[in-house]
């Protein structure tokens, strides 16, 4: 359908935004020195669950650049992958999780949960460090330890905030032919 | 305006100003991907000489950028010394041999090829921050899309990077004064609260910013899709400018600089450039 | 008479979600050249009428529908939402929603790009359709740094870069100030006498649009149409009165004194309208029959703003040497244009953001050193957009949260809350979802879970932006009850029938500066000040005047008054 196509943009770029404001401009202490909570996988994982792989991979390719480019230097392009491939696993599973039709009961927060951990693990923890050894011939042992820790930052991210924003989310949906004037 | 200070864009005129968009940005994927690839010291120092002389003719102060200059250098000794941290080997086990200066403690010790790689990683950022700082602000912001779509990716995806743009001030705006009337609730994300709490906070700012977001998405699709959005398959752009000569000799030479890099890096059948053998 | 260049038969529409038809068999015929006000509550229809002659509907809103509906001689629900957008050119109601582009010049050639219009003619047509809306001077500029009427007019002339012939407006007026709301008003009229297009305008604020002529106003109820006549005649009658749209003013005061309106006197324009002598002595006699009610007992000065100096950067100031004072129990309206500073105001005064000199004292005890939440407790704040509140799915959580957060105990949490919801008049739903609410509910659990925190003074802004009449007296109608409990209510508006009826004192601001502090009624008979602050005369100032009644000011107040007992009494 046409429409579901103009709406994809609209929501890549939107998401991209969302994704560049939280992760440039929020930041919440995550309790370890000079490391933050990293707000924007938490709607990376939201948004791509409801519009799609294609979405998802684009919001975090676009938004991860984005912000890597407005620090200055040039992409850190192993990180910027590693951000996409999160947005287009979890939104491989938007038919699975339905968001559209409300009603997150528990198996599918359990989905959403699981598949965001996946997701963050895959990407932090091997395609992440493997491709920044590749690139910049980093040690090992740092970029593994820095990938563990974005691993579990940001798997705990998507699942705490993550989950209860699509649990709000899908009560405000409305039940298909369910709206009558009071 | 809001565009432009989202990634700092600095009109002027100079040759590099004057390029098209989609020249520069070209250059600037060829240019980031040949300093990517290489380790070979020479390389880099050819690389990092058309990097700052780019920027000379930029017209582009220094202290324009100095913000970024000082973030990147942050990062960039940040980073060094983690390298070190995590192992202090690392260029002995790079380049194959052990020239030790000093023994500090335990197992940090401090080689000449530790120093040498120190050195090279370094050269690796600075060879690519001129070029990343001159196209973003050296380019307008407007050309993103065009330039994207021109160099083969599709406009929708274009227009999508277009929006973003244009809509972050304003998602930017909408976060501040939402967190602004949270906190007035008693909603806080600093370190009074514990983790978990600041996470569960969160969600109070991000519902309502996510769902204004999502009305957002939704009005600005109608206004697309009323204006025969997506319609054809191709679409012009206001602000693409015609290929002049420069963008031809500009692209030319980027290319150039990508193959030469790769033969000379590559010659020897390694990427490193050894001077210790 | 020629062939309808729109024409609904037998048309019927309902949403896919809804359980029942939106509009029914509607019957309407629109004319090449004509100007078209359609008028109605909200959920009346009018904005669904609107998109089906667009094409959103069925494209975007899918749905069924019955009957035929052509449109430039296309059967609508045969074309794509892009053929019939060659036709019609649409103006939403959101500014920045429909701003596209990153700069003036991108957003206007939008849909030229979209029609892959070679270069050089693009930048033609985008000057021409520039020049059309007097933003040629802007083509660089970059979304916000245009004002809200700016915006409009780019959104304008992006359709009609396209040669439309029908334009259609979506509620225009919503986000406008007052001067600027005039102004797309003419704007609007000398577009469609210059071009010959048909003009469809969706509004509810039947008094504003009329500031020019239409030819027809279409009255929406219900989803069918309630009446097609010609605006002196529609306003001869109290049609609108029962569909819940309001009237004029100075027509309201005119049947106050007892003038019989007819057609004959061409009601439409207060300037234009046909006043014999007898209709003069009548609304002059009633003038003097109508007493003052005594003034209210002054109170002790409860909020004190004091030589306030603020900017956003170094460089430019938005507040400048802001002094004023707010006694315990008041009712004010804070006014100006957008960007004079009024937000900013609030900001400071809830603690948001720190003044660069000046201070700000609550009963007396200046609260500089006190923070967001310390002055939370006392001074509440109100976000203009609900959605933008509201943090909590079940509406009792929503009114919770600052109390919950505060660390009170669980069982006078719920106490607390029900009291709160119980003034608020949403008790019977604490229970329900804040989705399942309309949005005039929804600013009323905002208001609620503000107070719940029991704040002496509450600021809103803009309390009743986008609110059809029987909403806006709702919500006004609450805030004057919270206010004749005690609290202090201030609000900044840019609705000038809600400054007259509701607030007897405003704030006029004017780039940065205070520049009076008066009654809302001598305020609006101002003409210096009212140019100054980008507001809007009242009509009752226009009638006063041609029945030569002075001061105009009185008249207006003792009209205030008047509708006040009328409305509250029902005589």
């Amino acid at each position: 359908m046409k429409n579901s196509s103009i709406k994809t943009v609209v929501a890549v770029g939107i998401g991209a935004a969302l994704f560049f404001v939280l992760g440039r401009f929020v930041a919440i202490p995550s309790g370890i020195p000079n490391t933050n909570i990293s707000l924007q996988y938490a709607i990376l994982g939201m948004l791509a669950a409801m519009y799609g792989p294609v979405a998802g991979g684009l919001i975090g390719l676009i938004g991860h650049t984005l912000i890597d480019l407005s620090w200055g230097g040039s992409p850190w392009w192993s990180w910027v992958i590693a951000s996409t491939f999160v947005g287009i696993i979890v939104g491989l599973f938007a038919k699975k999780l339905a968001l559209n039709e409300g009603d997150f009961g528990g198996k599918k927060i359990a989905l959403f949960a699981i598949v965001n951990v996946i997701a963050n693990v895959i990407a932090w923890i091997v395609i992440a460090p493997s491709l920044d050894v590749l690139i910049y011939a980093e040690p090992v042992a740092k970029v593994f330890s820095q990938g563990v820790f974005a691993a579990i930052a940001n798997s705990l991210t998507a699942v705490i905030v993550g989950a209860l924003l699509v649990a709000a989310y899908s009560k405000t949906i409305a039940k298909k032919g369910s709206l009558d004037k009071e | 305006m809001a565009a432009n200070t989202v990634l700092n864009y600095l009109p002027r005129k100079s040759m590099v100003h004057e390029l098209t968009g989609t020249t520069k940005l070209a250059f600037f994927l060829l240019f980031t991907f040949a300093s990517m690839i290489t380790y070979d010291t020479r390389v880099l120092i050819g690389l990092m000489v058309i990097s700052f002389a780019a920027f000379r003719v930029s017209h582009i102060k220094l202290r324009e950028v100095r913000f970024m200059l000082v973030f990147m250098l942050v990062f960039l000794i940040l980073n060094d010394v983690f390298i070190y941290l995590f192992n202090p080997e690392q260029g002995v086990e790079i380049y194959g041999t052990r020239h030790v200066i000093a023994t500090l403690f335990w197992r940090y010790t401090i080689t000449w090829e530790q120093l040498f790689y120190t050195f090279n990683i370094s050269l690796k950022y600075f060879v690519a921050l001129p070029i990343a700082i001159l196209f973003i602000s050296a380019t307008n912001p407007s050309e993103f899309a065009a330039s994207l779509n021109k160099i083969g990716v599709s406009y929708r995806v274009g227009y999508s990077v277009s929006i973003a743009l244009r809509y972050i001030p304003d998602i930017q705006r909408d976060y501040h004064s939402i967190s602004q009337a949270q906190q007035a609730r008693g909603v806080e994300l600093g370190k009074k609260e514990k983790l978990l709490a600041r996470m569960k906070n969160s969600v109070n700012i991000l519902l309502p910013l996510i769902l204004s977001s999502l009305a957002r998405i939704d009005t600005i699709s109608n206004a697309m899709e009323l204006r025969g959005f997506g319609k054809k398959s191709k679409r012009t752009w206001y602000v693409q400018r015609p290929f002049s000569r420069n963008d031809y000799l500009v692209l030319a030479f980027g290319v150039l600089i990508l193959v030469l890099s790769l033969v000379i890096t590559f010659w020897d059948g390694n990427r490193f450039y050894n001077p210790f053998v | 008479m020629n062939t309808p260049i729109i024409s609904f038969r037998d048309f019927t529409f309902q949403y896919r979600a809804q359980a029942r038809p939106t509009l029914y068999n509607i019957n309407l015929d629109i004319y090449p050249g004509e100007k078209i006000l359609i008028a109605g509550p909200s959920g009346s229809g009018k904005s669904t009428l609107a998109s089906c002659v667009n094409g959103l509907i069925p494209f975007s809103y899918p749905g069924e529908s019955t009957g035929q509906l052509f449109v430039d001689g296309m059967e609508a629900k045969k074309e794509s939402i892009f053929q019939l957008s060659k036709s019609v050119g649409t103006v939403l109601q959101d500014p920045d929603g429909q701003f596209i582009g990153l700069t003036v010049a991108e957003d206007i050639a939008f849909a030229l790009e979209n029609d892959c219009v070679p270069q050089a003619e693009m930048h033609t047509a985008t000057k021409r359709a520039a020049a059309l809306v007097d933003v040629e001077n802007h083509l660089g500029y970059a979304p916000h740094e245009l004002s809200g009427g700016q915006k409009q007019r780019v959104s304008l002339a992006g359709v009609m870069v396209d040669d439309v012939k029908i334009l259609l407006f979506d509620e225009p007026l919503a986000n406008l100030d007052p001067a600027a709301g005039k102004q797309t008003i003419e704007l609007i009229d000398r577009i469609q006498k210059e071009t010959d297009t048909t003009v469809l305008i969706i509004e509810h604020r039947l008094e504003d649009v009329l500031w020019r002529s239409v030819d027809r106003i279409v009255l929406m109820d219900e989803g069918r149409i309630a009446a097609d006549l010609r605006p002196d005649e529609l306003l001869s009658g109290d049609l609108l009165t029962r569909t819940g749209i309001r009237e004029p003013l100075y027509l309201t005061a005119l049947k106050y004194a007892g003038v019989d309106v007819t057609p004959e006197k061409k009601p439409a324009h207060p300037e234009t309208l046909v006043l014999d002598e007898k209709d003069q002595e009548l609304v002059r006699s009633w003038f003097h029959s109508v007493q003052a009610p005594p003034p209210p007992a002054a109170q002790a000065p409860l909020l004190e703003v004091r030589g306030l100096n603020f900017g956003y950067t170094k460089d430019r100031t938005t507040l400048r040497d802001i002094s004023f004072s707010i006694r315990k129990g008041e009712m004010v309206s804070i006014v100006g244009r957008n960007g004079a500073g009024k937000s900013t105001l609030s900001k400071l005064i809830c603690g948001f953001e720190t003044p660069d000199s000046g201070s700000v004292f609550l009963d007396g005890r200046d609260i500089s050193d006190d923070n967001i939440r310390t002055r939370a407790r006392r001074i509440g704040y109100v976000m203009q957009n609900p959605n933008q509140m509201i943090s909590k799915t079940m509406i009792f959580d929503e009114v919770a949260l600052g109390l919950v957060q505060s660390g009170l105990k669980p069982d006078e949490v719920r106490a607390r809350v029900e009291d709160t919801l119980k003034i608020c008049g949403l008790y019977p739903f604490r229970n329900w979802p804040v989705s399942a609410l309309s949005f005039g509910q929804k600013k009323r659990v905002t208001i609620a879970s503000v107070l719940a925190l029991g704040p002496e003074i509450i600021i809103l802004d803009e309390p009743t932006a986008g609110q059809d009449f029987r909403h806006y007296t709702e919500i006004m109608e609450f805030l004057r009850d919270l206010n004749a409990q005690g609290v202090t209510v201030l609000m900044i508006t840019h609705d000038m029938h809600l400054m007259l009826e509701y607030t007897p004192r405003a704030l006029v601001f004017s780039s940065g500066s205070l520049i009076a502090d008066k009654s809302a009624a001598e305020v609006l008979c101002d003409s210096d000040l009212v140019e100054r602050a980008a507001l809007k005369e009242t009509s009752l100032f226009t009638l006063a005047t041609r029945c030569g009644i002075e001061p105009p000011e009185q008249f207006v107040q003792r009209f205030i008054d008047y509708d006040r007992e009328v409305r509250e009494h029902g005589c």
